[in-house]
């Protein structure tokens, strides 16, 4: 009985990789400049030729200034003038793929507080714009530390970790917390930058796309999602508390798969 | 029934490596002791050195116990000046073989090793044992390719490292340099969920692979001369652990520790040398203080960043490195624990 198994690899010493890698330049090092010229190249891509004003007054973000986990940082999105805010974008500058959220609010829904995990590449503004429902775009930002987030491997082995995609759970504050909720849903979310190292290809970018969660028969919210965020994706939101019936929520990948799933808020004890 | 894999691969195993034979031929092996062998020979367990935080900076070889050599890898962060040599690495000299374990953290990292293995022995370097897929632990197996040794895993390391390794030896050349560095080195043996064991002449060691815990590819170690404990990083000794594995997991796995009984342990980090009792306890203590506090924080609807501020902060004072590390080990364990 063996019980060291030997492994066939063929040229154990040879996976050395070819060249040199490049020297690592990153935007570490980048300049407020470089940084602003970024950012409206990004924004005339994602908004067009629409004006995006400044607006403290109307959405901050929160976000670490030095990420624990470049692969899960958690982002929180506070929309003050919550009655005017239709949707809420989330725009990680120096991600490779920078537009990483839209968030539609709907007739059931409260932008108030809406929270993210998100990939942070490298050192980046983040920034967020909140659009009026007459269209005003607002804009505020955050400065993050992170890098590698989004070619960060996932934990477990590409089919494993597919094997419980679309698995859900909702959590329903309570107390003072009662009107919000948190989604989890399992899924990997490939990035495309995920790499092995033997088959030297990358694990082909597979992530949610679309999540769609309403309660009773009115939309709460609405997301666009994108490679920047994190696998199993969790996401923070606000709802109306007056209304009544059950949440459902439905949520499709790049692949076509589609899961949907229905929760029921707990019975209030007061 | 357990088979050991003899120093000397007899002629049954050879069929076994599909690969790039482990050269025996034509590899000079001396049958007599070092000088350094017979003079350090009789060191005895009682005498090991207890080094606490002061002494963090030691980097040379102790000889902690008949033939067992570590290096105390100092508790600081990979840095351009250190070959990312902040784990504990060593070797172990048998009568006829020495095994390496861990290699190092670069190739440069792990060329220092080698350079000190052969102060001290010139008998054939067969085995290396990598502990883990983190890049401090195992980049440094490139430095022994002259030596065409067995590189020993748990039978999740492959992958693991196939996941893994490529990035972390870009992360790594962006610190030290690319040349420092070295190439990713596969296991060419793998440790099944049985264990398994190793023998360099008359001294047998045994090899264990855990269940997921600090990370999914563990291996322990117990040398039958010494009774010495090698646990990877399944022990840090006054270094913050780092979580990369399952917390839940990790509690488990430090019990199967306490079952070998060890008396001394070689941690990951910390002392070259601890107690084994205390060790485990301090570690178990943390881990089962993140666990706690971790759940209660889900449980009171606190969202992962209010956590990473809140829990395991009566730790602080208790080990290195502390806030580079409680932040990231408190946000993988709501990760795994807020699915319960």
């Amino acid at each position: 009985m063996k019980l060291l198994r030997n492994l066939a690899i063929t040229a154990l010493f040879a996976l050395a990789y070819p060249g040199v890698a490049s020297a690592g330049v990153s935007v570490i090092d980048g300049t407020e400049p470089e940084r602003q010229a970024r950012w409206e190249e990004i924004s005339e891509y994602v908004f067009g030729d629409r004006p995006i004003e400044a607006g403290d007054d109307h959405i901050a973000i929160e976000a670490p200034r030095r990420a624990q986990d470049p692969a899960l940082v958690p982002i929180t999105l506070k929309v003050l003038k919550k009655d005017e805010v239709r949707a809420v974008h989330l725009v990680i500058d120096d991600n490779p793929s920078p537009y990483a959220a839209k968030i539609t609010i709907g007739p059931a829904g409260d932008p108030s507080e809406i929270r993210l995990r998100v990939r942070v590449n490298d050192y980046t503004n983040i920034h967020a714009v909140a659009e009026t429902a007459d269209g005003k775009l607002y804009q505020t930002r955050a400065f993050v530390k992170a890098s590698g987030g989004c070619s960060a491997p996932i934990s477990v082995a590409d089919a494993e970790a597919l094997e419980g995609a679309g698995q859900m759970k909702m959590k329903f504050g309570e107390g003072d917390k009662t009107g919000s909720a948190t989604l989890m849903i399992r899924h990997p979310n490939f990035s495309g930058m995920q790499m092995n190292q033997v088959t030297r290809l990358y694990t082909p970018a597979r992530y949610l796309d679309h999540v769609k969660v309403s309660y009773g028969d009115k939309t709460v919210f609405e997301l666009k999602g994108d490679i920047s965020l994190s696998s199993d994706p969790v996401i923070g939101f606000a709802y109306d508390p007056s209304e009544t019936g059950e949440f459902i929520v439905q949520a499709t990948d790049t692949k076509g798969a589609s899961w949907k799933e229905s929760f029921v808020v707990p019975a209030r004890t007061n | 029934m357990s088979a050991n894999l003899t120093d000397r691969p007899s002629s049954h195993h050879k069929p076994r490596f599909s690969g790039r034979r482990i050269a025996d031929a034509g590899f000079s092996r001396s049958p007599a002791m070092s000088r350094r062998d017979v003079l350090l020979g009789g060191f005895c367990l009682c005498c090991i050195p207890q080094l606490g935080f002061a002494a963090a900076e030691t980097t040379g070889l102790e000889e902690i116990a008949s033939g067992v050599f570590v290096r105390r890898g100092p508790d600081v962060e990979a840095s351009p000046g250190n070959r990312n040599g902040i784990a504990n690495i060593g070797f172990i000299v048998g009568r006829d073989a020495v095994l390496v374990t861990d290699p190092g953290g670069s190739l440069a990292d792990g060329r220092w090793l080698r350079s000190e293995i052969r102060k001290h022995t010139e008998k054939p370097i067969r085995h290396v044992v990598v502990t883990h897929m983190h890049p401090d632990h195992c980049f440094g197996a490139a430095a022994f390719e002259e030596d065409r040794p067995n590189i020993i895993g748990h039978h999740g390391l492959g992958a693991a490292l196939q996941a893994r390794g490529e990035f972390y030896r870009q992360r790594l050349a962006e610190i030290l340099g690319p040349q420092e560095v070295g190439a990713v080195v596969l296991p060419t043996q793998e440790v099944s969920p049985d264990g398994a064991e190793v023998d360099l002449g008359g001294r047998v060691i045994r090899l264990k692979a855990h269940e997921a815990a600090h990370t999914t590819c563990d291996l322990s170690m117990t040398d039958s001369e010494t009774g010495l404990l090698f646990a990877g990083d399944l022990l840090f000794v006054g270094r913050v652990p780092s979580l990369d594995g399952s917390l839940l997991g990790w509690l488990d796995e430090l019990q199967k520790l306490r079952a070998l009984d060890a008396k001394k342990i070689v941690p990951g980090h910390g002392p070259a040398a601890a107690e084994a009792a205390p060790a485990i306890a301090d570690l178990e203590r943390y881990l089962a203080t993140l666990r706690d506090e971790t759940r209660e924080a889900i449980d009171n609807g606190m969202t992962i960043d209010e956590a990473v501020e809140t829990v395991a902060q009566s730790e602080r004072d208790r080990w290195t490195l502390f806030d580079d590390y409680n932040g990231r080990n408190v946000t993988q364990a709501y990760k795994e624990l807020e699915w319960e």
